[in-house]
């Protein structure tokens, strides 16, 4: 170990805060960007798989009936 | 090598190999960094001149490089996407654009912080530290184009002409400390020459420098077969994947 106790390791000879501070942003950063990488990756895979499940229910139903129909006009144009 | 290039143009392809190496590249790269990190920290020398601040270097290099080969590789990725219109060339820059971001914001703030008890100052307007902050705005360009743009094929070939102007800045980044007089040291971390610092502290540069590689590795694969997921979700394949677990 390049320090002689913990608590010069923490100090730093007076560099501790900066470095410290570089650390723990690398580290909430590096970790945020993963841990949201996997969140993202796993919300988009639900969202798929709701979407599937739907569409299978909606696929076994018959066809609605439609509410209005058109009847075909025989019109002069004369 | 055709037959490879076709077979890399295709999502389902991709997808199954990213999801077999991406254990791999977790776990290498967290011990890498892990390893390289701590001693960095604990046990690599103090340094004659700049005392312990410059145990920043240990993820101030790392993020530096990276923040620059990732948008080497995006504008590879933006030449494929122009002249092969190739689906995953796009997917890829959309994917790693943010990671980008953070890495670029990461090196200037680990650098900014840094400079304080070694400058006596947080930053100047320098070529070094100027041309790092036109990357950052670039790679927000690059992220806020895409999400402008609802057309996907539109928005692919805006970004990758995006990329493609802003790559002029990278030989900027690169040789800034050598064309003009600038506070920022020169490089410390040269693959083809010998390290200009002694071995305890280049050895543990190394380990993270190859581990946050790794671990963007990972981050890639995540990230891009989540877009895949989106783009290709009428297909088939995408349906029996997600039914099936995502396995």
């Amino acid at each position: 170990m390049a320090f002689d106790s913990f608590s010069a390791f923490i100090i730093m000879e007076g560099h501790g805060p900066y470095v410290w501070a570089c650390y723990a942003v690398f580290a909430v950063l590096v970790a945020g960007l993963m841990i949201w990488s996997v969140k993202r990756h796993q919300s988009v895979m639900d969202a798929c798989q709701r979407r599937y499940v739907h569409d299978a229910k909606n696929s076994g139903r018959p066809a609605q009936k439609a509410s209005a129909t058109f009847t075909r006009v025989e019109i002069s144009q004369d | 090598m055709w037959q490879w290039f076709h077979k890399l143009g295709s999502p389902k392809w991709f997808f199954g190999i990213a999801t077999r190496f991406m254990p791999w590249l977790l776990a290498g790269g967290l011990l890498l960094l892990a390893a390289g990190l701590t001693w960095g920290l604990a046990f690599a020398p103090e340094d004659y001149l700049q005392g312990n601040s410059y145990r920043i270097i240990f993820i101030h290099v790392p993020s530096a490089f990276l923040a620059q080969s990732i948008y080497i590789s995006m504008a590879v990725a933006a030449v494929v996407t122009l002249v092969w219109r190739m689906k995953l060339a796009d997917v890829f820059v959309k994917a790693i654009a943010p990671v980008g971001l953070v890495f670029t914001f990461l090196s200037l703030f680990t650098g900014a912080v840094w400079g304080k008890p070694t400058w006596g100052t947080w930053w100047v307007w320098d070529a070094r530290l100027t041309s790092m902050l036109i990357l950052l705005f670039l790679y927000g360009g690059v992220i806020a184009l895409d999400r402008a743009i609802n057309d996907e094929k539109s928005a692919a070939r805006a970004v990758a002409v995006l990329v493609l102007v802003g790559v002029v800045n990278i030989p900027i980044i690169k040789y800034s400390v050598d064309w003009w007089n600038t506070l920022h040291q020169p490089a410390t971390f040269k693959l083809t020459e010998k390290p200009t610092m002694p071995m305890e502290m280049w050895l543990p540069l190394l380990l993270s420098v190859l581990g946050l590689y790794l671990l963007f590795g990972w981050l890639t694969c995540i990230r891009m077969k989540t877009e895949i997921l989106i783009r290709e979700q009428r297909t088939r394949w995408v349906r029996e994947l997600v039914m099936a677990g995502g396995k």
